[in-house]
Formats: C-alpha cells, sequence, structure tokens
C-alpha cells in the first residue's frame, strides 16, 4: 500500500516594505516558527499588488495567497492599503465565484510592531490551506511543461 | 542577457545552521544566466563585499544576487559594493534566506529548499532589472517645529545655534506648554517658570527662530527635503507688531467672566488677555467667544484704551504657506478627560481636582497666589489624599489607558513633599498600585517624602470617593495591612494619566507619519532610531512620541535637533530611484493615475505623435515627476491601459518572482 504524502501547499505572500514586510523580519529576528510554505514577495505598498499577480499565482500553482499591507491610517503612502482593501474585496469574491474558496485568499494588516501577529497569522493561513487541499481551479497545466 | 553572480552568505552560523549554504549555491548555480557562485561566512564583511567586487570584474557580472539577510538590513552595503565594482547599484538582488527562512524554521531540508526558492525569485527579477539612477533634489535649509513647549523650544535653540533657521508654530497665544503651567520640577525642586521663561526669551531674541504663536498647521505637502506647509495665523484681533503688551487693556475689559483656560478654569480672566505675565510672545489676544465687541459690536474699551492703537476687530485668520526641508513634531501630552471616572467624584465636587490643577493652585502665578486652598470655599486644607494612576495601567477595557503615565509617581512625591514643607499640619495619604522611580536621583526624592517628611503611603486603590457635609469621605483598601479605610479628606488630588494631544491624530494624518494604537508617533527603530518618524524628513521631540519627565524631553528634544541639523546640513539629498513611468504609447490619458496619486507627482501633458500613417497626432499622456513620486505604485494598478509600471518593481519582475516561487 502506497503511504500518502503530506500536503505540502505552495503558499505566495506579497508584503509591503513598510509595515508587513518589516513584521515578517521581526518574527524572524525573534524566531517565531511558521512553515516554510510561506514564500515572501516584497512590495513597495499592498495597492502595488496588481490582480494579475494573483491570478497568475494560481494559475502557475499556488494554493493560497495572502497580502499583508499597513493597518488602515497607517499607510506609508497614505492612502494605498485603502485602494488595496477595495481591489482584493473584489477580486477575493470573484475568485471564490470561480471556485477558488474564500479561506485561499486572505488580506491581513500587519504593523512592523508584529512579529508575532505574522507568524501567527501564516500559521493559521499554512493550516486552513493545508486542510482545503491542493488548488485545481486556474491552474494552467501548460505551466508545468 | 544577464550574467549573474550569486553570492550566499552564512551569517555565520544564523544562516548556515539551518540552510545547507553550500546546496544553495550549487543549486542556483544551476539557474539560467548564472554564471558564477560562491559562499562565504560573511558577505557583509569587508572581505566579503571583496569577493562580489572581485567576481563582478573578473567575470564581468551584470548583476548580483546576494542570499542573506533582510534587504532592510545590508541592501544599501552591497548595493555600494556593486557600484565601487562599476556596475549599477541597482542590480542587486537580495533573497532575505535570513529573517525569512533559516531564522524561522529548524527544519535543514525544508529550510534549505525554501532558500533555492527564494534565490530563484531573485535571479528570476534580476534578469529583467534595469539599471536606475537616482535624480537629486535640493534641501530647503530651514526646519519647522510643531509644538511650543518645552520639547519645541529646546530643538528650536539647537538648530538655531547650529546656524539653520527654524519656525515654531504653536496653537495657543504663547510658546511654554506644559512646562510653564508647573510650579516646581522634581527631583531638585526648582521652580519651573525660573528654568523655562529665559529658554522662551532666549527664543524670542534669536535671529534664526520666527514664532508663529496662535497658529496652527493646516496642511502638508512635499517630503523631506521639501515640505510646502500651511499655516493658519488665528486672528488675535491685535496687531502683533504694533502691541507693545503693556496689559492695560487687559485690566479694563469690562468682560471679566472668561474661564481661564491657563489655570484650568479655576479663575476668570478677562476677554482680552495675555496668558501669564512672561509670555512669548507677550501680545494680547481677544476672545472671540467671549469680547462683547466682537458679538454685539458695542464695547470698544480697548480700543479705546490702548495708546499703541493695536486692536483690530476687522482681523482675519491669514494663511501663510512656508518652505520646509525638516519638521519636527513636538506636540506634546494633555491630562485624559476625567468625567467618565465618576467613582472620584471629579464631576460632582469642587475639591477633587487634578495633579495639574493642584500644580496652578500652588504655584504663586496661579489663581490663589501659591496658597494652598480648596476651590469650593478657599479654606485651607487640613487632609489631603492623593490618588495615583488614574486611567494609567488599566487593562484596556475600560475608559483608561494601557500604558504607564510615567511621571505621575515623581510629582504626587513633590507635591506630597511641598504640602507637609509648607503646611506640616496638614496630613498627606497617597494611595499607590506601585511606586516607579527609576530616573536619576528619583528614588532618593521619593524615600525623602516617605521618611524625612512623613507622606503616608498606602499601597492600594481608592473604590469610592463621596462628597458629604463639605469633606470628601475616601473609601479605600489597604493591601499591605489588608483593611479597607474610610478618610475624611478635605482635597482629593487625581494623578490623571496622561494622553497625546489631540492635534496629534489629524497631524500625523497630514504628515503621514504612523501612530501607535495610543496615538503616540512611532518611532524609525525604537532602540536605534528613537527620534525619527518612519516617514523620512519627519523628527520627534517630548511626549509625543510616549509619557517623558522634563530631563529626558529635554534630552529627546537636543538629540532630534542633531539629527534635524544632519539633515539641513546636505546640500541634496538622493531621490527614490524606484518612480513609476508610463508608456506612452498605451496612455489614454484617462487621468485616472493622477487621481489615486497620494503625492501629486502625476500631470499631464499634450505630447506630439508620429503616427504609422505618417500623420502626426497631438495626444494627451500622463507624465510622473521623479523627483515627487515615491514609488508606492498605487498608479501602475489604478491604470486601465497598463500603461504605467514601476522601476524596480515591475509588473514583469514580480510575476517573475511569483512564476519562480509557484514553479
Amino acid at each position: 500500500m502506497q503511504i500518502e504524502e503530506k500536503f505540502e501547499p505552495t503558499i505566495v505572500a506579497f508584503c509591503c516594505n513598510w509595515c508587513s514586510y518589516a513584521g515578517a523580519d521581526l518574527s524572524g529576528t525573534n524566531r517565531l516558527q511558521y512553515p516554510a510554505n510561506v514564500k515572501i514577495i516584497r512590495v513597495p505598498c499592498s495597492c502595488r499588488v496588481n490582480p494579475m499577480f494573483i491570478l497568475r499565482a494560481f494559475q502557475r500553482g499556488a494554493d493560497g495567497v495572502i497580502l499583508c499591507g499597513c493597518h488602515p491610517g497607517d499607510c506609508h503612502y497614505t492612502t494605498g492599503n485603502y485602494y488595496a482593501r477595495r481591489r482584493m474585496t473584489l477580486l477575493f469574491s470573484m475568485l471564490d465565484f470561480l471556485g477558488i474558496e474564500r479561506e485561499r485568499t486572505r488580506l491581513e494588516w500587519v504593523s512592523a510592531a508584529e512579529g508575532a501577529k505574522f507568524a501567527a497569522t501564516m500559521n493559521d493561513f499554512v493550516e486552513t490551506v493545508t486542510r482545503l487541499g491542493k488548488n485545481r481551479r486556474l491552474e494552467d497545466l501548460r505551466c508545468n511543461k | 542577457m544577464q550574467r549573474i553572480g550569486v553570492f550566499v552568505c552564512w551569517c555565520g552560523s544564523n544562516i548556515a545552521a539551518t540552510v545547507d549554504v553550500k546546496a544553495v549555491a550549487e543549486a542556483l548555480g544551476k539557474e539560467p544566466g548564472v554564471v558564477f557562485f560562491e559562499d562565504y561566512q560573511y558577505m557583509c564583511s569587508e572581505e566579503g563585499q571583496n569577493k562580489i567586487k572581485n567576481a563582478i570584474k573578473d567575470y564581468a557580472l551584470t548583476g548580483a544576487v546576494i542570499c542573506s539577510c533582510s534587504p532592510r538590513m545590508h541592501e544599501n552595503t552591497f548595493r555600494k559594493a556593486a557600484a565601487a565594482a562599476g556596475i549599477n547599484s541597482f542590480m542587486v538582488e537580495i533573497a532575505n534566506i535570513r529573517e525569512q527562512c533559516s531564522w524561522i524554521h529548524k527544519d535543514k531540508v525544508s529550510a534549505t529548499e525554501k532558500a533555492i526558492v527564494l534565490g530563484r525569485a531573485a535571479i528570476a527579477k534580476l534578469h529583467l532589472n534595469a539599471p536606475l539612477t537616482a535624480g537629486e533634489s535640493p534641501v530647503v535649509k530651514r526646519a519647522l517645529v510643531i509644538g511650543g513647549g518645552i520639547a519645541g523650544i529646546q530643538t528650536a535653540l539647537d538648530i538655531a545655534d547650529a546656524g539653520f533657521e527654524v519656525d515654531i508654530v504653536e496653537k495657543k497665544p504663547t510658546i511654554g506648554g506644559k512646562m510653564s503651567q508647573i510650579d516646581k520640577t522634581f527631583p531638585t525642586l526648582d521652580c519651573a517658570a525660573c528654568i523655562l521663561t529665559p529658554k522662551m526669551v532666549d527664543v524670542a531674541q534669536s535671529e534664526k527662530i520666527r514664532i508663529f504663536a496662535y497658529s496652527e498647521v493646516e496642511a502638508v505637502k512635499g517630503f523631506v527635503g521639501n515640505f510646502n506647509v500651511s499655516i493658519r495665523k488665528k486672528a488675535r484681533y491685535v496687531d502683533e507688531v504694533k502691541c507693545t503688551g503693556c496689559g492695560l487693556c487687559t485690566e479694563k475689559c469690562p468682560q471679566k467672566k472668561v474661564p481661564n483656560d491657563f489655570n484650568l478654569g479655576l479663575d476668570q480672566k478677562r476677554a482680552i488677555y495675555i496668558p501669564f505675565a512672561q509670555a512669548v510672545p507677550k501680545i494680547a489676544t481677544i476672545d472671540a467667544d467671549y469680547c462683547t465687541m466682537l458679538k454685539t459690536g458695542k464695547c470698544g474699551v480697548c480700543s479705546k484704551v490702548c495708546t499703541a492703537g493695536a486692536i483690530d476687530y476687522k482681523q482675519k485668520d491669514t494663511v501663510l504657506e512656508e518652505q520646509y526641508g525638516a519638521i519636527v513634531v513636538a506636540t506634546g501630552f494633555n491630562p485624559i478627560e476625567l468625567t467618565k471616572y465618576d467613582e472620584f467624584a471629579y464631576s460632582q465636587s469642587p475639591d477633587v481636582i487634578t495633579s495639574l490643577e493642584f500644580e496652578r493652585i500652588t504655584n504663586a502665578a496661579g489663581p490663589t497666589g501659591g496658597t494652598l486652598l480648596r476651590p469650593s470655599d478657599g479654606t485651607h486644607p487640613h487632609k489631603i489624599v492623593f490618588v495615583q494612576c488614574v486611567g494609567s495601567r488599566e487593562d484596556g477595557n475600560g475608559c483608561g489607558k494601557t500604558y504607564c503615565s510615567k511621571i505621575c509617581c515623581m510629582y504626587t512625591a513633590k507635591h506630597a513633599m511641598l504640602t507637609r514643607e509648607k503646611y506640616p499640619d496638614t496630613e498627606v495619604y497617597v494611595f499607590y498600585i506601585d511606586v516607579r522611580t527609576p530616573g536619576k536621583n528619583f528614588d532618593e526624592f521619593y524615600r525623602r517624602a516617605v521618611e524625612e517628611y512623613g507622606v503616608h503611603y498606602i499601597k492600594g486603590m481608592v473604590g469610592k470617593v463621596s462628597p458629604e457635609n463639605g469633606k470628601l469621605m475616601v473609601r479605600a483598601s489597604d493591601l499591605i495591612e489588608g483593611k479597607q479605610l474610610l478618610i475624611d479628606a478635605d482635597l482629593v488630588v487625581l494623578a490623571a494619566a496622561i494622553e497625546p494631544d489631540k492635534s496629534a491624530r489629524p497631524l500625523a494624518t497630514m504628515l503621514t507619519a504612523s501612530m501607535d494604537t495610543n496615538d503616540f508617533f512611532t518611532e524609525a527603530h525604537p532602540k536605534l532610531r528613537p527620534v525619527e518618524s518612519p516617514t523620512a524628513g519627519i523628527f520627534l521631540s517630548g511626549c509625543c512620541q510616549g509619557p517623558k519627565d522634563i530631563p529626558e524631553t529635554v534630552a529627546q528634544a537636543s538629540a532630534c535637533a542633531a539629527k534635524v541639523i544632519g539633515l539641513l546640513n546636505k546640500d541634496k539629498l538622493t531621490c527614490n530611484a524606484c518612480v513609476a513611468h508610463p508608456d506612452e504609447m498605451l496612455c489614454n490619458g484617462c487621468s485616472t493615475c493622477e487621481k489615486v496619486c497620494p503625492y501629486g507627482a502625476i500631470t499631464y501633458e499634450s505630447k506630439e505623435f508620429r503616427m504609422p500613417d505618417r500623420t502626426t497626432r497631438i495626444r494627451r499622456v500622463a507624465s510622473v515627476n521623479p523627483a515627487v513620486c515615491q514609488g508606492c505604485g498605487a498608479c501602475t494598478v489604478a491604470c486601465p491601459s497598463g500603461a504605467m509600471d514601476l522601476h524596480g518593481f515591475s509588473n514583469r519582475q514580480i510575476m517573475a518572482e511569483v512564476d519562480a516561487i509557484c514553479k
């Protein structure tokens, strides 16, 4: 009998440079553990994340995408995270409609001082996505060639 | 095709203990375009940097990927090394395999795999990097200090001392702030006015300092080195140039029933007033809410008595536009409102007062001329209860603050000591949770209050204060003796928690400076950059950053000035090189990007384009001012035709990273 291998999801995290990326660094400095499935992409601001990037991630086989930005009102560029919030609300509900469960996408506010929150969020997100299993929707098999 | 070098850092054992650095280097060496790979113990060391420089020269590299600590740590170090070796500094990408890999994982296999993926993403991004040149912007050699308390005064004096021009904006009619209301200062007990007013005079006499008193900052535009600030000078109804500050008008004004906010409403002033004798600038101000002339048009007494002809009932607010290179926030603090603390009967009895009100009552220039008298009947109190931590160190669910207000223990000890010294027949009780006296000569001071002056310190909280027959019945528990106490006090003094001034929150929004949950300004680094805001060009002085006593405030104010001087001393600042840029062929001139830009960096211009059929057409296209653009990328996503892109974080670069991670 074949032993089923534990499913390891691929998770893409977009982190804004000023708050969340610094928060992620802080969780590292404090040695707060979270799974290696999470790979972080640094962007200047959460509003830099084009919905295309998230679609692309799912197309290429990501199982979950999380976007982290500064808390509302604290954006380094004043208003960027508000744009991100509106955009992601729309995108996430559209993805849900397309069959990518709402739990696979997340928008979270993590400040530069919230290393513990960053680690906790990532632990929770990885667990949630692992439970959901592999994402097949939007996946473009041509990419795997 | 790029020629890429990969450099994997061990960071001693920080990375090498959890990540197989050699395996990472070898795996990344097989990536397309990688012509060189190496691992080394400390890439950031001089030796490590030399390895990078030599490899760039020897292998004619066009770019370098450094797998090391966070780019927030050493990106600049490696960029400088690359530039020294002759390639553009933006041809360096960092894969963060320490903070975001080795330090957060324990399993060596998965950590190594992750490090390889992060390295791959950096290589994929670097393939699409292009050399960038950062522009330069000039620095306006003048600083703005917002708030004229001791923090603002000290910062302004130090900046002026270094030869730069400073403007102070103060919302009250005079500078001086909270310190001018205080009677004595701990732990030396020297009089606050005696040490503050000479500094106020220095400010007034300095050629480099301009004071905009009775003014507020209305709008802030621009960026570090080039802030454009609108300052609203509120109408005083008195000509600042003509007024000599003689004070005759303040004696003759018939409207006598104006609450005196300088004395916290404990007495009354006239409708035209000078807050206190040593005010700077010493100019009278008319309170428009109470002035009969301004309200009904009938009076004009002040105008008649003023020999200088300074009264101007038609004066209007004026808005000044000024330019600054740096902005210092020194907005200070206020005691919290105690209306929600009904158990202490603050709103029921005039004999329940805050510590700041107690300062005014004991101050020689205060409402009682310095004699300690009860506000209700003007009698001398024989039993005084001080309650500490009113609104401080609460659980956060109530109306109070979670933090320690820091100054209350010391000023309560001061009040208790001064009371016992001046009126030895008075019994003084202090109720505390903990007595916190870290500071030079602070604990000695507190012990003197207990041991030499016989102040009764009782560990425990006051449960209720109820006014009965002219007395204040204080019900409290003594935690050490384990019993309930009932004290018939004549005066109850509450050490109210301090909170940031209410003007700080809207100001932070204007400055795009971040705040914590308590509305204190956040510093760029809690330990290493305590006087700078994360927003470039914004500096923090005094209690706007956290509760502080006077010595600490002055120390921070001077530190803040040193940072400002460092900035103003530069002639030019390097701009952000990662700016937005439109593809003019794709831009349809819809103005969407212009609307989302928080800096007003995008304008539209009409340009001539040669069409394929050899005709010329004039089209309206977006244009980005690289000196103003801060590179947030809001416009890049908002653009419906995808014409806008961001240098350093282009659509293709981020897509390449996504692809590399999801492979």
